[in-house]
């Protein structure tokens, strides 16, 4: 997760650059109401709004609010996740973070190095993503506010299940290694 | 007395404990009667399987993981441990060492052949598990059981002997997703895992693996769509993906396919869609709702441009197969045809038709949309599982027959579903009465809210003459199903391959066991590595019942190999000898159904050799020189050349025409006058032709002792004894049992 925030992070980071350049901060808020009666479902409302963002307002002003509302966003999502995330969370976190460095230090390596022992890589690889995932899952299945999407596991009970997938997933990834 | 045994029969039906027994030995019943309706005919039929899982017996696991097979796909041969599914010879082989430990001696063709029924047992029971999970009737369950264990379409696969991928797949399909919707409910990293393994176990049992590879993810995007993400979807989804697979990659078989081919890509791509939403979902929680539409539209709008590129490009620089044909064939049936005849000349890979459903499924055929629709009614994750099942399985069923069997454990839970319910409506013996009806009328009234759904009256059914119509009428249609299910597979499916039934004029039965005959021929006469030059068909039956290397077998993926016999069979033989002699063949075997009217002969099969042999050569092999000019497929007079000269044709009728008086030879299957003459053969000279002439086997002659080519050679023993050639056969006399 904390991965893929930081990709969103950089690829929107020219953004503020041009944006202060232009900015004209009275057009804000009437821009991010017109999209707001979608919002419970992501997938399907996506291209429907957007369009309609795009024709309300010109161009030029648009991207201005977004710059400054992103970073907002931002700063309101580090002081939340500082705020509500308790200790033992957090250093799930911090294992998944490490799980995404390894993982794109190998891909990184496969695309510049070659793949030559496809094997190997394929097995590194996918032990880095599936122990995200697992991870990612037992993270989910530990928070407070997830509780009731899951009567039948308890915190104990989605503990032994992550020992015993991560204990699957390495027998095959040992096994695939060659 | 017989009041209180009925008050006592009554009452057993009524404690939970008493049900729950009741329900385990009726689910053993079914399995009993699923395994006992398998074993109406014992014959091996897939040969290869046995062969490999003795070789597996004999040798042990890591032997048969790197087993070259010098005796198929000759010259080549076959890396046989590469290059098939082991999951059905590990399991036989696993079950032989289990009952040994047991101390039960027990030979392995016995449980090779007893493999199918039994797995179609545990195959109703996880039946009844999935459809449990669907609805709250057990009933249910235990009707879905039963059909799955009896339905016809499930058991042309899996009859006692019939030693196929197919017999173990289906019974791990089917649990497969039954682990699936029970990880789905409770969100479980454990039942995701088990259902990942299960997944692995199918990927090293079948081809059709693939199936469950696009319905999951299939099910997981549309009930995104609905917009029902959670976070279930996602433990389950993501742990069954990372989990399974990594499985499917140990068969060496399957290999890199599962991160290189653009079939197993809607699971990789759901997979990254479900973490961008996983991600989302947990932004949304942190900041408020407003400032998450901009995030929402920034980080979703650059995500999805930056995999469309990334997939472009993967897909443009080659790292990305692109789709292989036989998925194409799929979409467009008649793509196979044009592109890829040899996937095309399976029988199996034909459009169903029409009637082989309701064949296949009788009464349940008009049951299934039922079932459908009541899920349309409930509509939980699970539901939307049948739903998604049931749309792509009657596709695919239709695309081809074999598929068939893919469909039918949905046709039966949906099915059970249905009836279940109507029973259940209709067998609730106690009238509401007019009281409680008003008062819960009254109580709909208050609270008239939420869905228009919920709001409708209570409908019962009061009359016992239309409670008693109802029951006995489905009762009637049950018993019908059965009736039909166990016609057919007395019938239709319990007569393998190998040996041919027919009725004589007076009603008995009379069998055809020429291939047997043929076989145990080849066995018994020619040297133990004499090559058999064949149509594909019969290899994998020569391979294990004569023992003897053949050039091509059923599961030959060599393309340009099955081409180069079919570009042998249907030339002329100046061209065919070489080609015989390159491939060190020794004998040739054709089937010949002319004599019996079999039609399941190699002169109806020529057009596919024709047109296989055509796609890689085209210059020499032409489809349409087989065609008279007004376009008719013709063996008598009329035949074309190139068709009388065709090494195939000439195998087929050499002879024929000794049986009958001069002039009247006729070909029973196609109905054709032969020519007077026969053709004559230079090459090849007849070493066997089996009791109905279904079988035929030339031997291949050596080069000529002084150096005359062929034609020359026979010509001048024509010359000196013609009169002697033509006695020497004289009119057959049939061998009378």
């Amino acid at each position: 997760m904390a991965q893929k925030r930081n990709n969103a992070n950089r690829g929107v980071s020219p953004n503020p650059k041009t944006a202060t350049t232009t900015s004209s901060s009275t057009t804000t808020p009437p821009l991010p109401p017109t999209p707001n009666p979608a919002a419970p479902i992501p997938g399907s409302s996506r291209p429907t709004s957007s369009h309609s963002a795009t024709t309300t307002s010109a161009k030029t002003s648009a991207s201005a609010p977004v710059a400054q509302t992103w970073d907002k966003v931002v700063s309101n999502l580090t002081t939340h996740y500082q705020k509500s995330t308790p200790q033992r969370t957090k250093l799930l976190d911090a294992f998944m973070a490490f799980l995404v460095v390894v993982g794109v230090l190998q891909f990184v390596y496969c695309v510049l190095a070659g793949n030559y022992p496809f094997n190997a890589f394929l097995s590194g690889f996918s032990a880095t993503v599936g122990q995200f995932v697992l991870t990612a899952s037992l993270r989910i299945q530990t928070t407070e506010a997830n509780k009731k999407d899951f009567p039948a596991v308890s915190p104990e009970r989605a503990f032994a299940d992550y020992v015993v997938c991560s204990l699957i997933l390495h027998f095959f990834c040992v096994n695939f290694i060659n | 007395m017989s009041a209180e045994t009925l008050e006592m029969l009554a009452d057993v039906g009524k404690g939970k404990s008493t049900r729950s027994v009741l329900r385990v030995i009726i689910l053993a019943l079914i399995a009993g009667a699923s395994v006992a309706s398998r074993l109406f005919s014992v014959i091996l039929d897939p040969w290869f399987n046995f062969r490999a899982t003795k070789y597996l017996v004999a040798n042990g696991f890591y032997n048969f993981w790197d087993w070259f097979d010098d005796r198929t796909w000759h010259p080549l041969g076959r890396v046989t441990g590469g290059t098939l599914y082991p999951g059905l010879m590990v399991t036989s082989g696993a079950i032989w060492h289990a009952l040994r430990a047991f101390t039960i001696p027990v030979d392995i063709r016995n449980v090779c052949v007893l493999l199918a029924p039994a797995f179609s047992g545990l195959t109703a029971i996880a039946a009844y598990l999935l459809t449990n999970e669907m609805t709250t009737y057990n009933s249910a369950g235990l009707l879905a059981a039963l059909f799955m264990g009896i339905a016809p379409g499930y058991i042309s696969r899996s009859v006692a002997g019939s030693y196929d991928n197919e017999a173990i797949a289906i019974f791990l399909l089917v649990f497969t997703f039954y682990l699936w919707i029970k990880a789905l409910k409770q969100g479980s990293m454990l039942w995701g895992a088990f259902c990942a393994l299960f997944y692995g176990y199918m990927v090293a049992s079948w081809g059709g693996y693939a199936f469950i590879t696009c319905l999951l993810p299939l099910h997981a995007f549309v009930l995104i769509l609905m917009g029902r993400y959670s976070t279930r979807l996602y433990v389950s989804y993501t742990t069954w993906y990372a989990l399974g697979t990594l499985a499917s990659m140990q068969i060496p078989f399957v290999g890199f396919l599962p991160v290189k081919t653009s079939e197993h890509m809607p699971a990789l791509g759901i997979f990254g869609f479900l973490q961008l939403l996983a991600f989302l979902d947990y932004v949304r929680s942190a900041i408020p709702s407003r400032q998450f539409q901009t995030f929402l539209w920034i980080f979703a709008g650059g995500i999805f441009v930056l995999s469309l590129a990334a997939l472009v490009i993967a897909t443009s620089a080659g790292i990305i197969a692109p789709w292989s044909g036989r998925f194409y064939s799929l979409w467009d049936t008649g793509y196979a045809k044009i592109h890829i005849p040899i996937i095309a000349s399976v029988s199996e890979h034909q459009p169903t038709a029409w009637p082989a459903f309701f064949f296949d499924l009788n009464l349940l055929i008009f049951v299934f949309p039922v079932g459908v629709y009541l899920c349309f009614q409930e509509l939980a994750d699970e539901h939307v599982f049948i739903i998604v099942y049931a749309v792509f399985g009657s596709y695919f069923a239709g695309v081809m027959v074999r598929l068939m069997l893919t469909l039918t454990p949905v046709v039966c839970v949906a099915g059970a579903i249905a009836i279940s319910t109507i029973l259940n409506n209709y067998l609730v013996a106690k009238t509401p009465t007019e009281d409680q009806q008003a008062a819960e009328a009254a109580e709909k009234k208050g609270s008239k809210s939420g869905l228009k759904s919920t709001n409708k009256p209570v409908v019962g059914i009061y009359g016992l003459w239309s409670k008693i119509l109802m029951v006995g009428a489905m009762a009637i249609y049950l018993l019908i199903f059965v009736m039909h299910c166990t016609w057919v597979t007395s019938n239709a499916y319990s007569s393998p391959s190998v040996v041919l039934a027919s009725r004589m004029p007076d009603g008995s039965q009379h069998i055809i066991d020429d291939y047997r005959e043929a076989y145990q021929w080849l066995r018994q006469n020619t040297k133990e590595d004499a090559k058999i030059m064949s149509w594909w068909d019969y290899g994998y039956q020569i391979g294990g019942m004569a023992d003897r290397p053949t050039l091509v077998d059923n599961n030959t993926w060599n393309n340009t190999h099955i081409a180069t016999v079919g570009k042998a069979m249907s030339s002329r033989e100046e061209v065919s000898y070489p080609i015989m002699r390159q491939h060190e063949v020794d004998y040739v075997l054709v089937v010949f159904g002319g004599l019996l009217g079999y039609s399941g002969d190699d002169i109806n099969k020529f057009l596919w050799m024709v047109r296989i042999a055509e796609g890689i050569w085209p210059d020499e092999v032409s489809e349409r020189s087989f065609f008279t000019p007004r376009g008719e497929y013709r063996v008598d007079g009329e035949a074309t050349e190139t068709m009388k000269n065709s090494l195939m044709y000439k195998m087929s009728y050499y002879n024929f025409n000794n049986l009958f008086p001069p002039g009247q030879a006729v070909d029973r299957m196609r109905q054709a006058r032969l020519p007077e003459v026969g053709p004559s053969l230079s090459t090849l000279e007849e070493a066997f032709t089996s009791e109905n002439w279904i079988i035929r086997i030339y031997k291949v002659k050596d080069l000529d002792n002084v150096g005359r080519d062929h034609i020359s050679a026979t010509a001048f023993e024509k010359g000196l004894k013609k009169k002697k050639a033509t006695k020497k056969r004289g009119s057959r006399v049939l061998r009378v049992d």
